[in-house]
C-alpha cells in the first residue's frame, strides 16, 4: 500500500516536471504549445547519447539536458514561435503539432526508431527498505530533484523582481511594454526554461517511460490533462495535479487493473466538471 | 459510355496476356520484398533485408538459369500502403512477394497474393491465422504460440504452480495470455491474468499486483521494446532477488537490443525458435558473416526469418527449375525440409506453416556480451493453435 503510495507520489513529480513548462508557456504567455514534449524528447536524447557515446556519469547529463533543451527552445522561441504570439491559437495549435511531426520524423531519421536505454549507475538502481516499505532508489531521487525544483519556482514567480515582472507582462502586455518592462525578452527567457524543463523531465523520465522518437506524441495527452485539471496560473496547480494524477494513475492501475488505464480520464471529467477552469485558477 | 467500357476490356485483356508473354521471355525473376524500413519497426525491416541480402551475397544472384532481382519497399507499417506495394508490384511482374513485419501488413497483402497466383513468404509477422488468409502464404518465421505453448509446459514440468501474466492489451498481447493460460492450467498450475494498456508509461503498478500474488513467476508479453522498461522495473522492484522468475518470448530479449539492456536482463528465461548463441556451425557462420556485412549488427530471429525465406524461395525455383508459376512454386516450397542457422526447420505440408525445435534459454554473460542461452530443446514444435484445430 505504501509502495503504491510512494510510487504515485513519484510518478507524478515526473510528470510535473515534464508538464511544468507547458503550463508556464501556457498559463503565462497564452501560448499554446503542442510541441512541448519534443524538447523533453531533445532532453532525453542528449542524455542518451553523452551517455552511451562519451561516457558522460547520469547526474552529470541532466544539467546538460537541461540547458540543451532551454537553448533549443531559445532558438525556436526567437526565430519561430514570437511571430505567433499575437496570433490566434489555432495557428498556435497548427504550428506546434507541425514541429512535433518534424521532430518525430527527424529523431527517426538521425537516431533511429528503436528504443533508448538509459544506464542508471549502481547507487540509483535497486531498492531500499524503510519500515517495511521498499523503495526504489531511482524514484527517491526522483521525489527529491522535483520537490527541490517545485520549491524553487514557485519562490522564483513569487517572489522575485523577474517573477513579478512575468506575471505583469502576462496580465497587460502593453501596460508592461509601457512601464519599461523587457516584456519580450522576458518571454524568451521564460520560454526557454520552460523547455528546459522538459529536456530535464524527459532526461529523467527515458529511465521510467521510455524513450523513443513518438515520445512526444505518446505524452502529450499527459501533459496537457496535467496542465488542464492543475489550472494554468503559477506552478502549485500544476504541481498538484500531476501528484493527483500519478497517485491515481499508479492506484488505479493497481487496484482495478482491468480498467486502471481509464482512471485519469474519469478523474478528469471529474474535476473539470466541479471546476472548469482546473484546480487552481483565479475565475475568469 | 460504351467506348469507355469497350477501352476498359482492351487494356483489361492487354493486361491479362501481358504476364504470359513475359514469362516466356524473362531470364530475370524478381522478388518484391516489402519491409518497414521507416517508423517504430523499422528494425524488424534493417535485420530482415541484412539477412535477405546476405544470403543472396552467399549463394549467389542465378537460380537454375534465371538472374535473382530484389525489389525492395517500405511499407512504414500501414496496412494500405504494404497492399498498395503489393499490387505495383505484381503488375510490375515479381515471382515472389516477402517480407512483412507485422500481421496486419501480411494479411492486407494475402488477397493480392491469391488473386495474383503469386506466393506470400512472410519472413517475420507471428500471429497463427496468418496462413489460413491465402493459400499462396508461406511462412518462414514462427507463431506466438509456438513459443509460449512450450513456456508454458516447460514452466509447468519444473516446479512452477502459480504463474500471473503480464500482457499488453493487443490481439498479439491477448493472444499470448489465452493460449499460455490455457496450456498452463492443462499442466496443472494456477494463472492469474494482468493486462497492460498498449499506451503505457509506467509499469511499476502492474507489476506490484503481480509481485503481490506472491507467484513463482511473471509471464510477459509485451511489444518489442517496452519489454526493456518492464525488466528494469523487475529488477528496481527486487523482483529478481525475491525467488519470483521473470519468464516471456524471445521478443523480450531480442538479440538485437539484449547487450544495450545492461545486466537488468540477466537471469530472464525465455522460449524462443532463434538465438544469436544457438550452438551450431551453421549460426556461427550465419553469425560471422551478418556481422562483418552489417557493421558488428547481431543477427535477431526476424533475420532468420528473412535468411531462411530466402532459402526457401531459391530452393523452390531450383525444384520447379526456373518455373515462376505461383502454384507450381508453392508446391515445391510445401514439405521443404532443411538444417538452417536456427536448427533444422521444415515447412508442414498442410498448413504451409514452419515446423521448428523451440529452445529454452536464459540470459547469460558469454565474453562480456548478454546472449540468450539455450538449455532446454522442445524438438519439431508445430503451431499449437492450428494443430488444435485439425
Amino acid at each position: 500500500m505504501l509502495t503504491i503510495l510512494f510510487d504515485g507520489v513519484a510518478y507524478g513529480m515526473l510528470l510535473f516536471v515534464l508538464a511544468v513548462g507547458l503550463s508556464v508557456t501556457l498559463g503565462l504567455m497564452n501560448f499554446v504549445n503542442l510541441a512541448h514534449g519534443a524538447f523533453a524528447m531533445a532532453g532525453g536524447y542528449v542524455t542518451v547519447v553523452l551517455m552511451s557515446r562519451y561516457g558522460v556519469p547520469f547526474v552529470a547529463c541532466l544539467p546538460v539536458a537541461f540547458l540543451a533543451a532551454a537553448a533549443l527552445g531559445a532558438v525556436l522561441e526567437r526565430t519561430l514561435y514570437r511571430r505567433l504570439y499575437d496570433r490566434p491559437h489555432l495557428d498556435h495549435v497548427l504550428f506546434s503539432i507541425g514541429i512535433v511531426f518534424m521532430a518525430v520524423a527527424a529523431v527517426d531519421y538521425t537516431m533511429g526508431s528503436q528504443q533508448q536505454n538509459v544506464r542508471l549507475p549502481p547507487w540509483l538502481s535497486g531498492r531500499f527498505d524503510i519500515a517495511g516499505v521498499g523503495i526504489g532508489r531511482y524514484r527517491a531521487f526522483l521525489i527529491a530533484i522535483c520537490g527541490a525544483l517545485v520549491v524553487a519556482l514557485q519562490l522564483v514567480v513569487s517572489r522575485t523582481r523577474f517573477g513579478s515582472r512575468l506575471r505583469a507582462a502576462v496580465d497587460d502586455r502593453r501596460v508592461a511594454r509601457g512601464l519599461g518592462i523587457p516584456v519580450d525578452r522576458i518571454f524568451a527567457a521564460t520560454f526557454a526554461v520552460g523547455s528546459g524543463l522538459a529536456g530535464l523531465g524527459g532526461a529523467l523520465g527515458a529511465e521510467i517511460l521510455g524513450l523513443d522518437p513518438t515520445f512526444p506524441l505518446k505524452f502529450m495527452i499527459y501533459f496537457l490533462i496535467v496542465v488542464t485539471v492543475g489550472g494554468t496560473r503559477g506552478i502549485v496547480g500544476p504541481f498538484v495535479a500531476a501528484l493527483v494524477l500519478g497517485l491515481a494513475d499508479v492506484a488505479g492501475k493497481y487496484y482495478v487493473p482491468a480498467s486502471g488505464a481509464f482512471v485519469i480520464y474519469t478523474l478528469m471529467i471529474a474535476i473539470l466538471l466541479v471546476r472548469p477552469q482546473g484546480l487552481f485558477a483565479r475565475p475568469r | 459510355m460504351q467506348t469507355i467500357r469497350r477501352r476498359l476490356l482492351t487494356l483489361a485483356a492487354a493486361c491479362a496476356l501481358a504476364p504470359g508473354l513475359a514469362l516466356a521471355q524473362s531470364d530475370t525473376v524478381k522478388i518484391g520484398l516489402i519491409l518497414p524500413l521507416t517508423g517504430p519497426f523499422a528494425s524488424t525491416g534493417r535485420q530482415v533485408e541484412a539477412a535477405v541480402r546476405l544470403y543472396m551475397q552467399q549463394n549467389g544472384s542465378t537460380v537454375a538459369g534465371k538472374k535473382i532481382e530484389l525489389v525492395v519497399k517500405d511499407d512504414t507499417s500501414a496496412p494500405d500502403i504494404a497492399k498498395r506495394i503489393a499490387q505495383e508490384m505484381v503488375n510490375d511482374k515479381v515471382a515472389v512477394l516477402a517480407g512483412f513485419g507485422l500481421t496486419p501488413l501480411a494479411l492486407a497483402v494475402a488477397p493480392v497474393a491469391t488473386q495474383a497466383k503469386v506466393p506470400e513468404v512472410v519472413m517475420a509477422a507471428g500471429t497463427s491465422t496468418i496462413t489460413e488468409a491465402s493459400p499462396y502464404i508461406v511462412r518462414s518465421s514462427f507463431t506466438v504460440a509456438q513459443s509460449v505453448v512450450p513456456m508454458a509446459e516447460w514452466a509447468a514440468k519444473n516446479g512452477m504452480k502459480k504463474v500471473v501474466t503480464i500482457v499488453t492489451d493487443f490481439a498479439p498481447g491477448i493472444d499470448a495470455e489465452k493460449v499460455f493460460s490455457e496450456s498452463f492450467t492443462k499442466a496443472g498450475g494456477k494463472v492469474e491474468n494482468v493486462r497492460v494498456p498498449l499506451r503505457n508509461p509506467d509499469f511499476a503498478p502492474f507489476l506490484q499486483r503481480a509481485a503481490d500474488e506472491k507467484p513463482d513467476a511473471i509471464f510477459v508479453f509485451v511489444p518489442s521494446g517496452a519489454g526493456t522498461q518492464l525488466m528494469k522495473q523487475y529488477a528496481e522492484r527486487g523482483l529478481d532477488k525475491s525467488g519470483i522468475k521473470l519468464i516471456g518470448t524471445g521478443d523480450m530479449t531480442d538479440d538485437d537490443i539484449l547487450n544495450d539492456m545492461g545486466d537488468v536482463a540477466l537471469g530472464v528465461i525465455t522460449a524462443q525458435f532463434y538465438s544469436a548463441a544457438h550452438p551450431s556451425a551453421e549460426n556461427k557462420a550465419f553469425v560471422d558473416a551478418f556481422k562483418k556485412a552489417n557493421k558488428g549488427m547481431r543477427p535477431n530471429f526476424m533475420a532468420v526469418g528473412g535468411y531462411d525465406g530466402m532459402h526457401l524461395i531459391y530452393e523452390a525455383l531450383k525444384k520447379t527449375n526456373g518455373n515462376t508459376d505461383g502454384d507450381a512454386l508453392v508446391a515445391a516450397m510445401k514439405s521443404m525440409a532443411w538444417t538452417s542457422p536456427r536448427g533444422p526447420i521444415s515447412i508442414d505440408p498442410a498448413t504451409r506453416d514452419i515446423v521448428q525445435n523451440i529452445y529454452v534459454r536464459k540470459v547469460e554473460k558469454v565474453g562480456g556480451e548478454l546472449y540468450n542461452v539455450e538449455f532446454a530443446t522442445i524438438p519439431n514444435v508445430k503451431d499449437p493453435v492450428k494443430a488444435a484445430k485439425q
